[in-house]
């Protein structure tokens, strides 16, 4: 019964947050106050394209609220390799949110490269340099990675010193094992098979990697929401990874199949057809992977904002409407919530059973003919609705 | 499209995370608790298979205890059969032994009686003769006052035995 509670309690806190945060004014952060020289555009209509792509995208600080003119944010280090051949690190708040440069360093207001940072050469030109800066994404990912560590690493912990015949766990841990077991039995070691043990620990770190940032993602106060996993660059190291693990940990017979599958023989001869649509299947595999993640957690984003904004869009429309649509934009957000939730946990678990699918059947002998023809089922069914998934994604996103 | 740019700054900052929280992970979280879940599942496994075991034996030692109950209850029953017929036998063989005993005595009674009997009669004729050998001393003392009566007695007598012993050798050869 705890253990419900302390689920429903989470789910309330969760969905509760939206409402509040926007509402509340007064955050305890070590955050730089700073005072806006222009508010000569507040009268204007709200813009909401571009307040869920700031959202959404990435930015050299991390803005918290906006209280009347000041904007309360975080500056991030900047990290930058110029023109000259040097690195050059500084604070964020040099630039001013963009209206300053600072050794020559500035956030691009449009044009190619517009909301990164460019540096002006001497010859008047504006060109991209080697940046590493901490952003928003990095700092999130940074903070969910520690929440992480913090979670499994301290669970772990307790397992350190057990004996065989200790009990088992209750409390949180006892809810990680149960989420562990899950994946376990549910995909890791039906999907890859006999070798199953090799590759587990890289499986439950994706699953938990995806499934933490997912969550952190969904909640809207400091120092989580950043949007992590509705970056594409995180999405690609992470399909990057399973493409190394699928490939370096590849069988002979795995690459047999791809280079010279069990076709009619006119079908690799003289032109190789089938070894080339193999071949990009190689790619084509993480590449979805990368796509399916990042498409689904950034269009949940995307909707829960801009029904946020319906609030303000609808402030100048009077008391009774902006109340109703302010009612509206509640409920929706929450049954937003409750389903980002959903694909929260479903994400990280498609992307850990595809993951599984596509290194079991690299694992792939002649004695484990019969298993690998199953799975392969397995990564057929699964690999189509994600795709009619996608569409439906960037419709909404379209929209 | 900047959406699906990946960024290079971002892509670098990734990969170091995720290399950093997969390397911890692997090396200090996962396999700890996989490790000691599976052992505790074996351990489970391991003890309901020797519950099983034990309730097999003790149901197979019930089952013995009860099949040398069962045996020990026929033997009784055996024993007791035999006891009571042996009891039977050796009642009967005392009661013929002691039955041939009692005619035995019986017989050596009768026997001894008759043996008395015939000494007691025979006793009694000896004693039948000598009172009357007495008997007629007495009478012959007193006829033998007289000289003459004497010698006719004694010719008498001296008749008489011869008679006898001429009557005696006819009496053998009858």
């Amino acid at each position: 019964m705890r253990f419900v509670a302390n689920i429903i309690l989470l789910l309330v806190l969760l969905v509760g947050c939206p409402a509040w945060a926007q509402s509340d004014s007064l955050m305890s952060q070590t955050a730089v106050v700073e005072q806006t020289i222009d508010s000569s555009d507040q009268s204007e209509e709200l813009d909401v394209k571009s307040v869920v792509l700031g959202h959404i995208g990435d930015s050299y600080e991390w803005h918290i609220c906006t209280v009347g003119d000041k904007h309360i944010t975080v500056p991030l280090p900047v990290i930058v390799r110029g023109e000259d051949g040097k690195w050059h690190c500084f604070s964020s708040s040099k630039l001013h949110h963009g209206h300053a440069s600072y050794e020559g360093f500035s956030i691009a207001e449009e044009g190619e490269y517009a909301g990164k940072i460019v540096e002006q050469t001497a010859d008047g030109e504006q060109i991209r340099p080697i940046d590493l800066s901490i952003t928003k994404t990095v700092a999130g990912l940074f903070v969910n990675c520690a929440v992480l560590l913090l979670i499994v690493l301290g669970v772990a912990r307790r397992y350190r010193n057990d004996k065989v015949d200790t009990k088992a766990k209750g409390g949180f841990a006892g809810v990680l094992e149960m989420v562990i077991e899950s994946v376990m039995d549910g995909i890791i070691i039906p999907c890859v098979g006999p070798n199953y043990r090799k590759f587990a620990p890289y499986l439950l770190t994706a699953f938990f990697f995806i499934f933490v940032n997912n969550l952190m993602g969904l909640i809207p106060i400091f120092p989580a929401g950043a949007n992590v996993t509705g970056n594409i660059a995180v999405t690609f190291v992470l399909a990057m990874a399973t493409f190394l693990a699928v490939n370096l940990f590849g069988t002979k017979d795995y690459w047999k199949e791809i280079f010279w599958p069990e076709v009619p023989t006119w079908l690799k001869v003289p032109i190789p057809i089938m070894p080339a649509i193999e071949f990009i299947g190689l790619f084509t595999k993480p590449f979805s992977l990368m796509i399916r993640l990042f498409a689904n957690i950034l269009a949940g984003h995307a909707i829960i904002l801009i029904l946020t904004c319906i609030v303000f869009a609808t402030a100048k429309m009077g008391a009774a409407v902006n109340g109703a649509m302010s009612a509206v934009s509640v409920i929706l957000s929450i049954f937003m919530n409750c389903l980002e939730l959903l694909v929260a946990f479903l994400q990280a678990f498609v992307f850990t059973m595809l993951s599984a699918v596509f290194i079991g059947a690299a694992q792939h002998t002649e004695e484990h003919a019969e298993d690998h023809s199953a799975q392969h089922s397995v990564a057929h069914s699964a690999e189509h609705s994600p795709e009619h998934e996608l569409k439906q994604e960037t419709k909404q996103i379209e929209k | 499209m900047g959406l699906l740019q990946p960024e290079l700054g971002l892509i670098f900052w990734t990969s170091l995370a995720f290399g950093v929280v997969l390397f911890l992970l692997c090396k200090f979280g996962f396999p700890v608790i996989l490790r000691s879940v599976e052992e505790r599942r074996n351990f489970i496994d391991s003890s309901i298979e020797a519950a099983h075991e034990a309730e097999e034996r003790l149901e197979r030692v019930t089952l013995d205890s009860a099949a040398i109950v069962e045996k020990a209850e026929a033997e009784r029953q055996q024993i007791l059969r035999s006891a009571s017929e042996e009891r039977d036998r050796i009642v009967g063989d005392a009661r013929m032994k002691a039955s041939e005993e009692a005619q035995r005595i019986v017989a050596e009674a009768r026997a001894q009686a008759n043996e008395e009997r015939e000494q007691i009669i025979r006793e009694g004729r000896q004693q039948v003769v000598a009172l009357a050998v007495t008997i007629s001393e007495r009478l012959l003392r007193g006829e033998l006052q007289q000289k003459e009566s004497q010698i006719v007695l004694a010719d008498r007598l001296l008749d008489e035995i011869n008679k006898a012993s001429q009557a005696k050798p006819q009496n053998n050869e009858a």
